[in-house]
């Protein structure tokens, strides 16, 4: 399966060796990073490539990993009927640099493409209605942002003395509690207040 | 003789139909009686499912995935578990598999009754689930005899099983599965030839096989325009490759099809099923790697170690490699798909649900084109929604 899947990736980088930036197997997977501003051409070559014939696009889903200067990781994965292989696309973008949609590729993309401006606020140029798609009515904001707190901004109601659902800013009972589940588990390697004296006056020694 | 200006008509169908499937606010534009574009709004029951499992343990986010598609949970944790499993390497004890096949496929006949009495009722056949429901609680029993819930049942986790399945279920389950196909027909015979019934179904939201790819389909409606794809033959997981099942294939991709082929794939479960008890290994149910799996009451008991093991598991949870990983089980609406995402901490850094009823309502346009309004609730109804795990 990893040899199959090792010499998928070599005939994908010598095919489309400009498109490509690097391939990797791991856990039985093919993962191929791409360029972004060719990700028409790239899909359309996996779709109609007698190798690779992925008939269908199984999911597109944003990564988000705001540390980065490119923050956005746009994941497509391609399925092939006849091959019976899985592949992973991915490509790098931000919040201002809009990712040419697939969906003249594949029509599934609409939605999930949708989902994904919803979600991330990835721009796609050319895509036929690109609307929110689960969020609320009027809802600001990319809820699936790292930066999003997880409860929001704010809280619906429905008020008996306007008689309409109304909109207000979240208010916490109690503080939301995370918890610091860093601790070593396995090769515990404490630092105790105190500790760092030691090691010098070790180094010292 | 001036011209007549003739407007189209909107509607809003749902979110409180009944024949909705939920929450689905559908707005169809009318030309007369004949839908002109469908513009289904999803959302209404979006629970930033996605957002809270990255808050979550490996193990916390579990029970997340019974309430995505809540008429078959098991099926969705399947998905998640062998996640998980693939980025850490862990092997299921033979006896898991089973069990774990073996309750994938109840959920398929679970989620298959619901979906095909509800369909029925949608195009105006009151009986079928009035009889199938019976079975449907019966399966819900077996379900909480071997977790403790009729529903939520957080059983499948990564690593196994929670629990072995206690003694005599089997036998019990073995004794529906001959008993079941008598009913299975009653509700065929009633259905499958009525004119009524195939007036409604019969060339109704066809999608040929290439549209269906293209739109991405998979399942029962992938299966229904003839393309024989499973991904329990063509990519078993667990024990699937093991056992001796057909792929059901419709040929005209209508709803009628699918309708028919859902009965077929009720019966090939059964197999599954059978097979399943009649094989089923002894051993354990879990994986015994401590640093996945938690230690059982009684060895907690006498071993401080366990009881490390137990409380760390419970509160911290277990690291995940770095790495991503996808995987995707054939529940029984289609292709359910996990893609997660470890920055080696004990969250998920991403964890992306692919769920069937998605795709398939993104078609809910194409397929109800140029069909009459009274269509658009068999369309909806052989698509197999359920909210759940549409807004998630």
């Amino acid at each position: 399966m990893n040899n199959e899947l090792k010499k998928l990736a070599d005939y994908i980088s010598t095919q489309m060796d400009n498109l490509v930036i690097s391939t990797e197997v791991a856990h039985g997977e093919l993962t191929i990073v791409a360029r972004a501003d060719k990700i028409v051409q790239f899909l359309t070559f996996l779709r109609d490539d007698l190798e690779c014939q992925c008939q269908t696009l199984v999911d597109v889903c944003g990564v988000d990993y705001p540390e980065r200067a490119k923050r956005f990781d746009v994941v497509y994965h391609l399925l092939s009927y006849t091959k019976n292989h899985r592949l992973r696309v991915k490509i790098e973008t931000d919040a201002q640099t809009p990712v040419d949609s697939v969906v003249s590729v594949y029509n599934s993309a609409n939605w999930f493409e949708r989902e994904a401006w919803d979600m991330y606020g990835i721009l796609f140029n050319n895509h036929p209605d690109l609307r929110r798609i689960l969020t609320d009515y009027g809802f600001q904001g990319h809820p699936l942002r790292k930066d999003f707190p997880l409860t929001g901004f704010v809280e619906v109601r429905y008020s008996e003395e306007e008689e309409r659902v109304v909109y207000e800013p979240v208010e916490l009972r109690q503080d939301f509690r995370s918890f610091d589940f860093m601790s070593p588990w396995e090769g515990t390697d404490y630092k105790l207040p105190g500790d760092e004296k030691a090691d010098a006056e070790e180094g010292a020694n | 003789m001036s011209e007549v200006d003739i407007k189209n008509y909107s509607l809003n169908f749902g979110p409180q139909h009944p024949a909705a499937h939920g929450v689905l606010r559908l707005i169809l534009e009318l030309d007369g009686e004949v839908i002109d574009r469908a513009d289904p709004h999803i959302g209404l029951l979006h629970r930033g499912t996605e957002k809270l499992i990255e808050y979550k343990t490996y193990l916390q986010a579990v029970p997340y995935f019974d309430r995505l598609d809540y008429v078959a949970p098991m099926n969705q944790e399947h998905a998640f578990a062998l996640a998980v499993e693939k980025l850490m390497n862990i092997e299921v004890p033979e006896r898991g598999q089973y069990i774990r096949v073996l309750y994938s496929e109840i959920g398929r006949v679970l989620n298959h009754i619901l979906n095909l009495t509800t369909h029925a009722m949608d195009v105006g056949a009151m009986t079928p689930i009035l009889w199938q429901f019976e079975e449907r609680e019966i399966l819900m029993e077996f379900y909480e005899r071997v977790c403790g819930a009729r529903m939520h049942a957080a059983y499948f986790r990564p690593g196994g099983v929670h629990q072995d399945m206690p003694a005599g279920l089997a036998e019990d389950i073995m004794a529906w599965t001959e008993r079941y196909p008598a009913t299975l027909k009653e509700m065929e015979d009633l259905l499958l030839g009525n004119r009524i019934f195939k007036q409604r179904n019969v060339n109704i939201g066809v999608a040929t096989a290439e549209e269906a790819m293209d739109m991405g389909f998979s399942g029962a409606m992938l299966r229904g325009s003839g393309v024989p794809w499973d991904l329990r033959k063509s990519q078993p997981y667990d024990v699937y490759d093991k056992m001796d099942f057909d792929i059901v294939t419709g040929k005209h991709g209508d709803c009628y099809d699918r309708f028919v082929l859902r009965c077929e794939e009720i019966r090939q479960s059964l197999r599954i099923i059978r097979q399943c008890i009649e094989e089923m290994p002894t051993g354990p149910v879990t994986s015994d790697d401590r640093k996945v799996s938690p230690p059982k009451r009684g060895e907690m008991k006498r071993s401080m170690e366990a009881m490390i093991h137990h409380f760390k598991l419970y509160t911290e949870g277990y690291k995940v490699p770095e790495g991503e990983a996808y995987a995707a089980v054939e529940a029984p609406k289609g292709e359910f798909g996990v893609y997660l995402v470890s920055d080696g901490s004990n969250k998920p850094y991403r964890c992306k649900i692919r769920a069937p009823g998605f795709v398939h309502m993104s078609a809910m346009d194409f397929l109800c084109r140029g069909h009459m309004l009274a269509d658009a609730p068999a369309v909806l109804g052989s698509m197999d929604i359920v909210f759940g795990e549409v807004d998630r």
